[in-house]
């Protein structure tokens, strides 16, 4: 799952769950998503 | 007064621990409205705990450089009998069926518990604005947050409420209010004082530790916390010889004027005494934010997650909607956060490996107004929560011990703090570099004697 795929469905599942305030809050934990998977100590099968 | 005074003074009979505990009990009576520090004041048993070390001293019995000396604890603490609110809604009812193991050390040390301090809500917060009891506030201007989470306990001390405090330190909440405060606060190392009886909020992360006038009075609490009381402190090293190592990069990128000129001029004063003050580089720094993120969140969402479920109006709206954030957590990145939390630790490690300790400041801002949400930092406006954890959460990341220790004041009179880091299991060996450079970081002389009694 992409952090894009994961923030719609996470917006979507909060939105459902009667938490749409928590949006911003997710956004910003997709920002650090995004660096944490972009970061160099991440082992892949590629490497 | 400082520990080390009172121990000196009640030694000498020139005071009693009675009628210290009573000067703090009316220090909180006048002021604790304004501060709103305390949750429970424990007057009765307090006034009760100090005539019975009175009684012990004046017996023979002499318990250590703690007999005697009030000491508040952050609300998060069991004591037997006395509920420990976390400072939540979502604790009400609770009471504490025995002591945690520390307060029954500080008991052993003879302490004397005068009462618990206000906090962020489960320590899930650093300015203490989110609290069931209403924020507490700064003792150097009470429109401003004394940081948090443990605030109260800060303010009680920089107050003159008590002598020392326990507070918990997950991202920096011992080291964050005790710059903002002006006082001493020490992050052991990760593992050293147990967490029995004290209300989690990262497995991880969470540590125990001391927030005190002084480095001295410091060592003190944290070896009772040990259990253990020596009878003098650990020697200071030279300061000639020692060797600092700064981080320039992230960690100084984004700071106060005022702060960063406090920095520069500890940095000065430390070179002139002789110590050596090397610029390093944590390579990377910049996942710092998002390694701690990602398991703090998982770890605090998986202890309330039932809570949660059952009663969620009875958390303050903020902290429950970062609760929840965390509930989203992916296990893939919270396994990639602990492979950054090891990658951390070794380049930590590594710089300590040439170097006695890291020199950085602990907060990069002064203490933020109450109620605000972003602050002016040179020509950035930046989130405060992400402004006050940024200098802090690398070491509850890595387990290093930590301490801050005030380093004078802006032009506006609030307090600032620098932080020095030492090796993994090795407090002591911070504790004395930080008794030797006391004086050099905050620009003054420093009230040292040394205890000699028990």
């Amino acid at each position: 799952m992409t952090v894009d795929e994961w923030l719609a469905t996470a917006i979507a599942d909060a939105e459902r769950r009667g938490l749409a305030a928590l949006k911003p809050l997710l956004e910003t934990l997709a920002r650090a998503t995004k660096t944490l998977r972009a970061a160099d100590f991440n082992d892949h099968p590629e490497k | 007064m400082t520990i080390e005074e009172f121990a000196r003074r009640l030694r000498a009979h020139e005071i009693t621990s009675e009628q210290v505990t009573d000067e703090c009990l009316h220090r909180i009576d006048a002021e604790n409205s304004r501060l709103n520090a305390f949750i429970l004041v424990m007057a009765d048993e307090a006034r009760q705990q100090a005539r019975d070390a009175d009684g012990e001293l004046a017996a023979g019995r002499d318990r250590g450089p703690l007999h005697g000396v009030p000491i508040s604890l952050k609300d998060l603490l069991d004591v037997k009998g006395v509920p420990t609110t976390a400072a939540s809604r979502v604790r009400e009812g609770h009471v504490a069926a025995s002591d945690a193991a520390a307060v029954a050390h500080l008991r052993q040390a003879g302490a004397v518990l005068i009462g618990k301090t206000n906090l962020h809500e489960f320590a899930f917060g650093t300015t203490n604005e989110d609290s069931a009891f209403g924020p507490a506030r700064n003792p150097f201007d009470p429109s401003r947050s004394p940081g948090g989470s443990s605030g109260g306990s800060a303010a009680s001390v920089a107050a003159g409420m008590a002598l020392a405090t326990i507070g918990s330190d997950t991202g920096g909440s011992i080291r964050i209010p005790a710059a903002a405060c002006g006082i001493v606060g020490l992050k052991p190392s990760f593992g050293d004082v147990s967490l029995d009886g004290v209300v989690p909020l990262s497995h991880t992360f969470d540590h125990l530790g001391p927030l005190a006038q002084t480095v001295a009075d410091a060592a003190f609490v944290y070896h009772a916390l040990l259990g253990d009381a020596p009878a003098a402190l650990p020697a200071p090293r030279p300061v000639i010889g020692l060797r600092f190592a700064v981080p320039r990069r992230y960690f100084c990128d984004l700071l106060d004027d005022d702060v960063r000129a406090r920095f520069e001029g500890t940095i000065e004063r430390l070179r002139s005494a002789g110590a050596r003050v090397d610029d390093i580089d944590i390579h990377h720094a910049t996942d710092i934010a998002a390694v701690y993120l990602h398991i703090s969140l998982a770890d605090a969402a998986a202890y309330h997650a039932p809570m949660l479920e059952r009663h969620p109006e009875l958390y303050s709206e903020a902290v429950r909607l970062r609760l929840e954030m965390g509930r989203y957590v992916l296990a893939e990145d919270y396994v990639r956060a602990m492979a950054g939390r090891e990658v951390l630790r070794r380049e930590v490690d590594a710089a300590l490996g040439q170097h006695d300790a890291l020199l950085l400041p602990t907060l990069p801002i002064p203490a933020p107004q109450i109620g605000a949400s972003t602050v002016q930092v040179g020509r950035a406006t930046e989130p405060v929560r992400n402004m006050m954890l940024r200098l802090t959460q690398l070491f509850n990341i890595t387990g290093h011990p930590a301490v801050s220790l005030p380093m004078g004041h802006t032009a506006a009179g609030l307090p600032c703090g620098a932080q020095l880091v030492g090796a993994r299991h090795e407090t002591d060996a911070l504790i004395r570099t930080a008794l030797a450079t006391e004086s050099y970081i905050t620009g003054a002389p420093s009230p040292r004697s040394g205890f000699v009694g028990g």
